[in-house]
C-alpha cells in the first residue's frame, strides 16, 4: 500500500496484526494496521499522549 | 479452554510477543483494542473472563480496568496497581510504609512550597510529575534558578502538575536496574545505562543495556514491591545508591519488557502468559 502523505511504498509485514503500527520508509509517517475485510488498511496512527507509558 | 485477552491500545514488541507465545501454546488470544470499545454499564461484558491490560494510555487503562473488574473480569494488573502503581507518590507511600528503601523524598502543595521544600531538602533534586513515563518531565533540578523557572511552569500546566513530588538526587553508579516480576518471582533483569549526554536511563531516551544478575536481595526487594502493590506482573526499577543500596524508585504496571527480553534472551512474554492462564 502506499502512504497517505508521500505515496511511498508501506510495507506490511507478513506477520502483522491490526493494531500494528507500521512506518513510512520515505516520509516517517507512522500508521495503524486496521482490517478491512480480509486485507489491512492503514489509518494515521495516535500521537504519542501525555499519559502514555508503562 | 480458558479464555485469555489482550486489551490494548497500540500493539508495540510487547503485545506481538505476548500474542505469538499465546499461540505456540496452542492458545487463541482474544485481541481487544480498547480504543474501539463501548461498554454499556448495566450489561454484561462478552468478551474473556482473563485479561492482559497493555494500553499504553495510563488512563485508558485505569478507567477501562475499573469497568472489566466490575464486569467480573480478572484482570491483570487489578484496578488496585493501576491507580496506585500509575502515581509516583502513591507507589512511594505503600513503599516506605512496608519498610522498603526507596529515595528520600517530599511533597509539596503549592509553588511557594516546593521551592522551600527543595531549598529545604538541598541541591541537586529531581522534580517528577505524578503520573507520566520514559523519563518525561522529570527534571533534575540543580539550583534555585533551575527550580524557580521548572515550577513556574507547571503552574501553569493541568493542576495534577501543581502538586509538587520531589525527590533526592541519589549518587550511584550511571545506571539503574530493571526488573520483571511475574507472581512471586523475578524473571529477568538488565542494567540500564543512560544515553550520551543523559542523566536519565530511560531506554526510551537511548540509553543501553546489560544483563544483570538476579541476587536474592535484588528478588526479596522486588517480590515484596509488587506485592505490596498487588502487582501480578510489575517492571521494579531500582537504583544502587553508593551509601544505601538498592532503592526502588518506581513500579511499572503495564510494564515495556522488550528490552530485557532482548538482553536476556528470557521469554518474559511466555512467563506472563503462563501466568495468565492460571489466573
Amino acid at each position: 500500500m502506499n502512504c497517505p502523505e508521500c505515496d511511498g511504498e508501506i510495507r506490511v509485514p507478513d506477520d502483522a496484526i491490526e493494531g500494528e503500527i507500521v512506518t513510512c520508509p520515505d516520509c516517517g509517517a507512522s500508521y495503524e494496521l486496521v482490517k478491512s475485510n480480509d486485507r489491512f488498511d492503514i489509518k494515521p496512527a495516535q500521537a504519542v499522549g501525555e499519559d502514555w507509558g508503562e | 479452554m480458558k479464555r485469555l485477552g489482550i486489551v490494548y491500545d497500540n500493539i508495540r514488541l510487547e503485545e506481538k510477543a505476548l500474542v505469538d507465545a499465546a499461540k505456540r501454546r496452542g492458545i487463541e488470544v482474544e485481541t481487544i483494542n480498547c480504543a474501539d470499545l463501548k461498554i454499556r454499564l448495566d450489561d454484561g461484558l462478552n468478551i474473556p473472563d482473563v485479561l492482559l491490560q497493555r494500553c499504553v494510555s495510563y488512563f485508558r487503562s485505569l478507567h477501562s480496568t475499573s469497568v472489566f473488574e466490575s464486569k467480573g473480569k480478572r484482570v491483570i494488573n487489578q484496578l488496585f496497581t493501576s491507580i496506585y502503581a500509575g502515581n509516583k507518590l502513591f507507589t512511594q507511600l505503600l513503599l516506605k510504609n512496608a519498610n522498603i528503601p526507596t529515595p528520600k523524598s517530599v511533597i509539596a502543595f503549592s509553588a511557594e512550597s516546593a521551592l522551600a521544600a527543595i531549598e529545604e531538602f538541598g541541591y541537586p533534586v529531581v522534580l517528577k510529575p505524578l503520573i507520566g513515563s520514559w523519563g518525561r518531565m522529570v527534571a533534575l533540578l540543580r539550583d534555585k534558578d533551575a527550580a524557580s523557572a521548572v515550577i513556574d511552569d507547571r503552574e501553569h500546566m493541568f493542576p495534577l502538575y501543581h502538586v509538587y513530588y520531589i525527590e533526592e538526587f541519589v549518587n550511584r553508579p550511571p545506571r539503574d536496574i530493571r526488573a520483571i516480576v511475574v507472581g512471586e518471582q523475578v524473571i529477568g533483569a538488565i542494567y540500564r545505562y543512560a544515553g550520551k549526554d543523559q542523566w536519565k536511563t530511560n531506554m526510551a531516551l537511548g540509553g543501553r543495556a546489560e544483563v544483570c544478575k538476579v541476587s536474592k536481595e535484588l528478588e526479596d526487594l522486588c517480590v515484596k514491591a509488587a506485592k505490596v502493590l498487588k502487582a501480578d506482573i510489575a517492571g521494579v526499577d531500582l537504583m544502587e545508591s553508593n551509601d544505601k543500596g538498592l532503592l526502588i524508585h518506581e513500579v511499572n504496571n503495564t510494564t515495556e519488557f522488550k528490552n530485557v527480553a532482548r538482553v536476556t534472551g528470557i521469554d518474559i512474554a511466555g512467563s506472563m502468559i503462563d501466568y495468565a492462564l492460571k489466573c
